[in-house]
This record gives C-alpha cells, structure tokens and sequence, in this order.
C-alpha cells in the first residue's frame, strides 16, 4: 500500500510517502495505526496520541473503523487548517 | 460553472470577480471571501500544505454540494500553497446568483468547509521559529451548522 503523512506527522516520521507491505491480521485503520506505531521511535511519536489525528483512505476521510486493503492509498494528517 | 484552482502564484480578486459576473445579466448578485495572512504575534510568513489529488477532489465535493443546496450561477474557489507573507492573500471563494441570500450563504458554506475538510495545513514562522497551526474548535462548530 502507499501510506502518506503530512504537516506534524511527515516531520516526526521523516517521509511524506512510502509504500508499506500491509502485514497479515491487519484488517482497518486502527490496526494499521498499531503496526506502524512498532517500525520507530518516530512512527510512535508521531502515532502517540489518536484524538489528533486524521484518516483518508483512497483520498476519502474515513473513521479509524474503515477497512484497509494491501493496494489502497492511506493517508495520515492532524486535524486540516486551511482556509 | 464551478472553478477550482490551487496555486503557489498570488491571484487577482478583480479577475475573479469579473468571471463570475459574465453571465449576460442573468446573475444579480456576486457574494466573495478573501482571506488573507494577518501578521498576527510577531507571525513573519505562513505556509501551507496539502493533499494533491485529495485536496482537488474534497473541494470539488463540496462545491457540487453547494449547487445542491442553492441556484448558484457560478463559483471560483482559489487557495494558495506554499510561503505567503503578511498581508498576502490566501483564498479566494466567490458565488453568483440571482439573488444575494444564496451567494452569501454559498460563500459561507463553502469556506467553513474549507476551513474543516479540505486537507490544507498552516504552519507559521515567528522569530525564526516554526509552530503548526492546531485546528479550532469554533471552526469545526461553524462547519456543523450545515449539516
């Protein structure tokens, strides 16, 4: 899958983009989240705290429920500021 | 006909505002926002991220959205990427209609919109220092009036 960061979460990560093998048993956003939390020091700061952060999958904002599957494209931001 | 641009160039609100009046009479009313970077706390630029693709997409969304809800003629929504200073302009949301209720309340929504769903994030310099701008929850309540 191609995983994307933006803003805060892009800074702590080190990467705006990266493709990601999709693991086993790692069936939504929320499991995914779990998974990428374990890969660094950086990826579990910067996936510390939930309630900050939002979900897109295929380009959609989707819930931490949301399925994700090994071809999608998911990306993680903070709450937008534009405008 | 609904425009949406994003760009790192300034635009022109006249031009703006000139397109969205060509409609050969029909249109009598063009309701528009323009915000712009306050130089708020010392702030010495701003820039702004966001989405390819998604960005594109959500605006677009929202502006059908829009058409739904209200006789909208036309509609320009212009925002900028990248480094802006102090007093440039940022975005740019403009809608005509026949009367001034339904382009004030276009304009309205589609920036509270903008404002809460469009994937763009701002990051502000003061001194040297760069902070990332946290989300409002008045913004997300303005947003909420919609629905």
């Amino acid at each position: 899958m191609k995983l994307l960061y933006f803003a805060w979460l892009r800074q702590k990560i080190g990467v705006g983009e990266e493709e990601f093998a999709l693991p086993a048993n790692v069936p939504d956003v929320a499991a995914l989240i779990d998974a990428l939390r374990k890969r660094g020091a950086g990826y579990a700061e910067a996936f510390r705290e939930t309630s900050r952060l939002r979900c897109a999958v295929n380009q959609q904002h989707v819930a931490f429920d949301a399925p994700v599957g090994a071809d999608d494209e998911v990306a993680f931001f903070p709450p937008v500021t534009g405008g | 006909m609904s425009a949406i641009r994003i760009q790192r160039e300034e635009f022109d609100p006249a031009a703006e505002l000139e397109a969205l009046t060509a409609r050969g009479g029909k249109s009598g009313a063009v309701a528009s926002f323009v915000g712009l970077v306050r130089a708020d706390d010392g702030l010495t630029s701003m820039t702004i991220e966001h989405y390819p693709g998604m960005t594109e997409r959500e605006i677009a969304s929202h502006a059908a959205e829009a058409r739904r809800r209200w006789p909208i003629h036309e509609l320009r929504i212009v925002h900028r990427v990248g480094t802006l200073n102090p007093g440039e302009r940022i975005v740019f949301v403009g809608a005509s209609a026949a009367h001034r209720k339904a382009a004030f309340e276009a304009v309205e929504f589609l920036m509270d919109y903008l404002k809460t769903r469009a994937p763009f994030w701002k990051q502000e310099e003061r001194a040297g220092r760069k902070t990332w701008v946290t989300a409002k929850p008045e913004d997300e309540d303005a947003a909420s009036r919609w629905r």
